[in-house]
């Protein structure tokens, strides 16, 4: 939670000269991103493990420290007009050897200790229930997050970005590949970092066992906007979980009024037809994030600025004010064309 | 003249010499774009263009000597599937080949810009309104270093993919000549 706090303050130090923009940004994702909160058993069992370090290597530190002032204490003091006391040197000690002796066995008990606490965190991650699990194929783009989630059913099978739902007790399987350079998924509240590199498939999983909101980031650095490369996992009930999925499979709703009309053809006759894909429409393009449902979003660019009207024409306008280098363009609209085009997705539920 | 001081000397000129190239994130302020004449029926999608394309101002054919805009050029060539009908490597297929001397439609980055936006007879899209200016200028840099028309430390050196063409800057540099188009299919 401290280091949520201080997030601001890293951000202004970084960008002095948009000290603003970084307070809107920064905040956004409103999860909890707190390693030391688990919130599943894989998130657990990696506690255990950390919190069985920590009191180890606290107990060696603190036996260190005592030793050092024991043999402070204990020491002859000498006087600035006296010779120092050479008595010692040549002399026969037998004392020392069986402290060294105590000092070693005890550092490698200690050793073998934590190699045994580490082979059996990973068995017990290893042995995790996966019996009745969702899987969701993710992948890295600079700086968003790609999430298909796989049914057992072709029709089953839905596209969504940067929010991750997952129902609550359920295990979710997590296949992870990127498009183009290496990053790392780490939601620290349920399961340990893992990279996503191009060509390869890595998987991971996780149980959320409490519903809530969990923060998760980039753990690789990726380039420009990696530290805004952030994104949610949501654990609902699972009948709100099956009621959200069955709202995902269902194509755009058509727009209702003139407004989202019209805000429906700026989507289509603009640039952003090239990269986006909106589902029951003629969009259909995969380089950028599908938005078929952007607006039950709570966050845009990958958890960088919250889903709001205000700043969605911002960043439609130009994205390059708040993630320099991202691949999205700047997009000149009118006034009335932008507050349509941004009626349009924000009706996309 | 000590020989050491030469070389302090040489070394400090060639200092003078090094710059580190600028990214360019922010794309001039788009001026309101005249209507141009499309040379193409095909468009993306299935609506007319909001805006219906634009001329080249202002001109940002500089573009061709910065590594980083010729890179974006490469990764949207690639996103836009240019490449579906022109090549991965611009050496042709459905489209013209863009990696020889010929030039159907002018050489100049002005005339490429054109015939992105305009679009051209016998199935080349017309992309105004589609592509952010920005872009296309990118994709114009790119498209010169198929032909090895740009300098070799800016075109790019390597593919994120698996590629049969030779790299764009290991290519000889193609004089350009005009060709004429094909006439239509009767």
């Amino acid at each position: 939670m401290r280091a949520r706090r201080l997030l601001p303050l890293a951000l202004a130090a970084t960008a002095p000269a948009t000290t603003a923009l970084a307070q809107q940004r920064s905040a956004v994702v409103p999860g909890a991103h707190d390693a030391l909160l688990a919130a599943g058993p894989q998130a657990a069992h990696i506690g255990a493990l950390w919190n069985l370090t920590v009191f180890i290597c606290t107990a060696v530190f603190c036996a260190v420290l005592i030793g050092l002032i024991v043999a402070l204490w204990r020491s002859g003091r000498g006087r600035e007009n006296l010779a120092p006391d050479l008595s010692s040197i040549g002399r026969h000690e037998r004392g020392p050897y069986l402290s060294v002796l105590w000092s070693v066995g005890v550092s490698i008990a200690l050793l073998l200790v934590l190699v045994a606490a580490s082979v059996v965190t990973d068995r017990a991650l290893a042995r995790a229930s996966l019996d009745n699990a969702i899987t969701i194929d993710v992948t890295g783009h600079q700086w968003w997050w790609e999430l298909k989630y796989r049914g057992d059913a072709p029709a089953d099978n839905f596209n969504a970005a940067n929010e991750l739902h997952v129902p609550v007790g359920r295990p979710v399987v997590v296949r992870l590949k990127s498009d183009d350079v290496i990053h790392s998924l780490w939601v620290p509240s349920l399961a340990g970092k893992k990279d996503l590199i191009p060509g390869r498939t890595a998987t991971m999983s996780f149980r959320a066992d409490r519903p809530g909101r969990y923060r998760g980031q980039c753990a690789e650095f990726c380039g420009f906007q990696h530290a805004f490369m952030a994104f949610e996992v949501i654990a609902e009930p699972p009948a709100q979980y099956d009621a959200w999925a069955a709202a995902q499979r269902r194509p755009a709703p058509e727009p209702a009024d003139a407004t989202t009309r019209r805000g429906r053809d700026v989507f289509l006759g603009s640039t952003c037809i090239m990269c986006h894909a909106v589902e029951g429409t003629v969009a259909a393009a995969r380089k950028g994030p599908d938005l078929s449902h952007v607006g039950g979003r709570s966050t845009i660019a990958a958890g960088t600025l919250p889903n709001r009207p205000a700043e969605l024409a911002r960043w439609i306008a130009n994205p390059q004010d708040f993630k320099p280098g991202a691949n999205m363009p700047a997009t000149a609209l009118s006034e009335d064309d932008m507050s349509a085009l941004v009626a349009y997705l924000g009706s996309l539920k | 003249m000590t020989p050491r001081f030469v070389i302090a000397v040489l070394l400090a000129a060639a200092l003078a010499g090094c710059y580190r190239e600028k990214r360019e994130f922010q794309s001039p302020p788009q001026t309101s774009p005249p209507d141009v004449v499309k040379a193409s029926e095909l468009l993306p999608g299935d609506r007319p263009a909001l805006r219906p394309g634009s001329k080249p101002t202002p001109d940002r054919s500089h573009l061709d000597e910065n590594a980083y805009a010729v890179n974006q050029g490469k990764r949207l060539f690639r996103w836009y599937n240019c490449s579906g009908c022109h090549g991965g490597g611009g050496g042709g297929g459905m489209g013209a080949t863009l990696s020889d001397a010929g030039w159907r439609y002018g050489h100049e980055p002005a005339d490429i810009y054109a015939t992105i936006v305009e679009g051209r007879p016998n199935g080349m899209p017309a992309f105004g309104g589609r592509i952010a200016d920005e872009q296309v200028w990118q994709l114009v840099a790119y498209v010169r270093s198929l032909s090895g028309q740009l300098q070799k430390d800016v075109a790019p050196s390597r593919s994120d993919s698996l590629s049969g063409a030779p790299p764009e800057n290991e290519r000889d540099t193609k004089k350009p000549k005009p060709e004429a188009p094909p006439s239509a299919p009767s």
